[in-house]
Order: structure tokens, then C-alpha cells, then sequence
């Protein structure tokens, strides 16, 4: 067992001095490499918690650490995706993807100079999500599907080490979303990177992450942490054997008893 | 396809043509004299008999609001960024801005005369302190209404303020940009204008008002007509560069 990669201790969190606490006593553990899911009602503060992590709000009490070190400013080396891509429009998709590599170091500074090199290892990146070809078309000729996989690219292009993923796939259509589960399972698995996925959707969680937290209302807290043995690479037969579907009632039951407290 | 692409292209000229044939109607409907409202044919025809001095007018009126449009773009771009890039600063800038946007221009006029005398420098202030406001409100606004998420991905990447500023806020914010320079200019005019009709004694708005003393109404349209023209040149001039520049904001409009 490797020592964790992502550690919270005893955190709490309040918008504002005197608010009601967004998130209640909260420990977690994730190793490097892991694939972690958050569940939980709408509003229970899943989202508070990537900002926690990747340092974009400091907790009220408690303390966050990352790689061994106590997180007290932005990080600078995550990966985000969104439910909305957030791509920017007046760039193509090739110059949305590297966009990353403009600001991050030392990639900032050797992007003028070896802006093929880097270029190359866009259109790979791509390519394995399934672009090729649509590198130099603009967002907005992309469907939400192949927007969501270009952001994707995005969160992924700098290598980050820790990857936060707010819902990525809550507005896109079933079989697309299926068909991004498998290509964000493929990336992960071909350079381990650590997840954090907050989603409701609780078929996406038991299909894609080694360990499902599962959140209380608000003020949130961590209330089940379930492991996720299911063998890898999953593919769509697992989602209809037993296994699985006792995983989903599962984690159906704990929300359902969150939300009926 | 290709006669509703010939029709839109015609429409602007058709709906002046119409204006012009419906004033023309009227004036000689109802017999009104000339002091009061000359036809569009008298006044373009004793704006050509005048055509010179219009001419010289009209060049120093349009270089008298292009300097000041200068100065209130270069101005309104910066105070525009600090604003909104900024919540204290707009808080703070803010009811000034608004203040001052509501005092009439004409009312100033007076004051630079004191200061700088009567003629070109009065006219480039008033029309840059008439246009800058809208461009301060919509760099503004364009920068201020950055998605969340994108300064969360940019910020966990590392970015700075400024990479944040450059690398999304001032594209971001270029339409909206644009659109204003389009507004401003026009204002410009009006600014301009204003302050020659009160204290130059050269520009399209001193002829006005030198020809208007005369009861040389005719001249005085011509000298509308004239600033009208200027206005929509210059307002098409920024209206093709606006869309040149920011194609990926006008996508889908092409059909409207």
C-alpha cells in the first residue's frame, strides 16, 4: 500500500463566517492512481469538495493535503471538466486542447518553440477519444458529445496528476454518455491518474471508480464508502450481471435513506 | 435565395430613397416654405453649390470626432479592463461613471471653452467624454462575465490574473467590445458636433449654425445630411470589422 495521495483532515467548510457549515467533519483518503466516485442529493456540497482539493477555496478547519504537501493556494497541476465544456469559442478544437499547455510550467515556455511536438501530442489525444478530423472545426460545429470529449482532452493534455471531474457527463444522452465512460476508463487506464468524480449518476460511479463515497444532505458529510471490486476494463455486459446491479441498489438504498433523514 | 440576398442588400437604399421621396411629398403637399423645411432636393442641390466649404467643414468635423473617438477608445478600453476585472473597483467606479454619463455633454462645452478656448479642442473632448462610456460598460461586462468554471480550470492550472485576463478576458470581451465602438462613434458625432455649433468657428456644426443665422435652411439640412452620412460610413466601417474580428460570435446570424 502506498502511502495516499489525497488526504482530507477533520475538514469542514462555510461559505462565510456565521453560515450554516456546506460540509460537515469530512475525512478521505485516496491513493495515487485511484478512481474515486462522490454520490449524494443535489445541493450536498460534492462540488465544494473538488475546490477544496484542488485548492480554490481553503477549508475552515481541517487541512487538505496533496502529494504530501498541505494545500493552501490553487494547485497547479490539475486537470477540470465540467458538465459544460467551457471551450472557448473564437479557438479550434486543436487550440482549446492546448490551451492548457499555454499557461502550465514549463510547457508555457517551450510551446513557441516546439508548437509541432506539442501539437502532435494534441491530435494523439484526440484522436484516442475519437476527433480525429475534427481538430480545426470550432466548438460550436461539435456536438455536446464530442465538445464534452475535446474538454476532456483539455483536463488531460498536461498530464496532471490529479484529474476533478463536476458532473462531466450529466447533459449529454445516455448512449453517449456510455460510450465517454468507456473513453475516460481507456485514458485512465492506460496512465493512472487519480479521479475525483462527483456525479448522481449512479451507474456512471459503479462503472467507472474503485471507491464510492456516498454523501449525506447538506451540511455534507461523508456517510459510506464503499470499495468497487469490479474487475477492469469494464465494458457494458458488466452493467447487466448481478454484481453490478446489487452495487447500483446499493448506493440507491444509502441515497435513499439520506434523503428520507 | 438570390433575389431575398438582392432584396436585403437594396433594402437600406430603397427605405432613404423612400424617406427622401415622402419628405419631398409633403413639404410640396403642404406648401411649407423653405425657411421652415426645405425639400431634400433644394438642400442637396445648395449643398452642392456650397460643396467646398462643406467639404472642408465636414473633413474637420470627421477629424475632430475620430481624434476624440481615439482617445475614448484607448481610454475606455483601460478603465473597461480595470472594472471589470476588478469587484472593488467597479464598486467603486461605478455610481461615478454613472453620474457623469448623465450630465449633458452640451453643459460642459462652456467649461473647456474657459479652459482651452474656443475651436478644435473643445470638440475632441466633448465627443471623447460623450463615447467613452459605453465602451468602459462593455469591456466591463464582457470581462465580468466570465464563466465560473473557466476560471476554476485556468486558475488549477496555475494561471495568473493576467494569463486570465489575456488569454480568456480580452477575447471574451471583443465582441462586446466592437459592438460599442459602433455605438460610440455615432456618439462621437453627436459630441462633436454639439461643441461646434457652441464655440468653433469651423466644422459642419458652425456651418449650421452660421448658415441657420442666415435663414439658410437648405444649408442647414445639408449639413444634417452631411453628419448623417459620416455617421453611417464610419458606423459600417466598424460594423465590417467587427465581424471580420469576431466571426465566432455572429455564427448562425448570417441568414437575419
Amino acid at each position: 500500500m502506498s502511502k495516499s495521495f489525497v488526504e482530507l483532515n477533520d475538514v469542514t467548510l462555510r461559505y462565510s463566517e456565521g453560515d450554516e457549515l456546506a460540509l460537515e467533519t469530512t475525512n478521505m483518503k485516496i491513493d495515487k492512481g485511484e478512481f474515486i466516485a462522490v454520490v449524494g442529493p443535489s445541493g450536498c456540497g460534492k462540488s465544494s469538495l473538488l475546490k477544496l482539493v484542488s485548492g480554490l477555496m481553503p477549508p475552515s478547519e481541517g487541512t487538505v493535503i496533496v502529494d504530501n504537501k498541505e494545500v493552501s493556494g490553487p494547485l497547479k497541476i490539475v486537470g477540470m471538466a465540467f458538465q459544460n465544456p467551457t471551450l472557448l469559442p473564437w479557438r479550434t478544437t486543436l487550440d482549446n486542447v492546448l490551451l492548457p499547455m499555454e499557461i502550465v510550467k514549463p510547457h508555457r515556455n517551450r510551446l513557441r518553440k516546439h508548437r509541432a511536438e506539442y501539437e502532435e501530442r494534441a491530435r494523439k489525444l484526440l484522436a484516442s477519444v475519437g476527433l480525429e478530423g475534427h481538430e480545426d472545426k470550432f466548438p460550436w460545429e461539435l456536438s455536446g458529445g464530442m465538445q464534452q470529449r475535446a474538454s476532456l482532452c483539455r483536463s488531460l493534455i498536461h498530464e496532471p496528476d490529479l484529474l476533478m471531474l463536476d458532473e462531466p457527463f450529466g447533459a449529454l444522452d445516455a448512449f453517449t454518455r456510455e460510450e465517454l465512460w468507456d473513453i475516460l476508463q481507456n485514458l485512465w487506464m492506460v496512465r493512472p491518474f487519480t479521479v475525483i468524480l462527483v456525479t448522481h449518476d449512479l451507474r456512471e460511479a459503479a462503472y467507472l471508480a474503485d471507491t464510492i463515497y456516498v454523501m449525506s444532505k447538506r451540511p455534507g458529510k461523508i456517510l459510506v464508502e464503499r470499495e468497487n471490486a469490479l474487475p477492469r476494463p469494464r465494458d457494458q455486459e458488466v452493467t447487466f450481471t448481478p454484481p453490478f446491479i446489487d452495487l447500483v441498489h446499493e448506493l440507491r438504498s444509502h441515497i435513499r435513506d439520506v434523503r428520507e433523514s | 435565395m438570390n433575389k431575398k440576398l438582392n432584396l436585403s442588400k437594396a433594402a437600406p437604399w430603397l427605405s432613404a430613397i423612400g424617406l427622401f421621396v415622402l419628405w419631398e411629398l409633403i413639404v410640396r403637399v403642404f406648401n411649407i416654405p423653405p425657411y421652415v423645411l426645405p425639400t431634400p432636393s433644394e438642400s442637396i442641390i445648395v449643398g452642392w453649390q456650397f460643396h467646398e466649404a462643406i467639404w472642408m467643414h465636414a473633413v474637420h468635423t470627421l477629424y475632430t470626432t475620430l481624434a476624440g473617438f481615439a482617445i475614448a477608445v484607448v481610454f475606455g478600453v483601460v478603465l473597461g479592463a480595470l472594472v471589470g476585472s476588478s469587484r472593488a473597483i467597479y464598486d467603486a467606479a461605478n455610481p461615478l461613471l454613472v453620474g457623469f454619463n448623465s450630465v449633458p455633454k452640451v453643459a460642459l462645452v462652456p467649461v473647456l471653452v474657459m479652459w482651452f478656448g474656443i475651436g478644435t479642442v473643445p470638440a475632441i473632448i466633448t465627443a471623447f467624454l460623450i463615447s467613452f462610456f459605453p465602451i468602459v460598460v462593455n469591456v466591463a461586462t464582457g470581462l465580468a462575465t466570465l464563466e465560473p468554471e473557466l476560471r476554476d480550470v485556468l486558475r488549477s492550472l496555475g494561471a495568473t490574473r493576467t494569463d486570465i485576463l489575456v488569454k480568456v478576458g480580452f477575447p471574451r470581451a471583443m465582441p462586446y467590445f466592437f459592438a460599442s465602438l459602433k455605438v460610440a462613434i455615432t456618439l462621437a458625432f453627436v459630441g462633436s458636433v454639439i461643441s461646434e455649433t457652441v464655440a468653433s468657428n469651423v466644422g459642419v456644426g458652425y456651418l449650421m449654425l452660421s448658415a441657420s443665422s442666415k435663414f439658410n435652411m437648405p444649408l442647414v439640412f445639408a449639413g444634417l445630411l452631411v453628419i448623417a452620412v459620416m455617421g453611417i460610413a464610419m458606423y459600417e466601417i466598424f460594423n465590417v470589422i467587427e465581424r471580420r474580428s469576431t466571426k465566432w460570435a455572429n455564427r448562425g446570424n448570417q441568414t437575419v
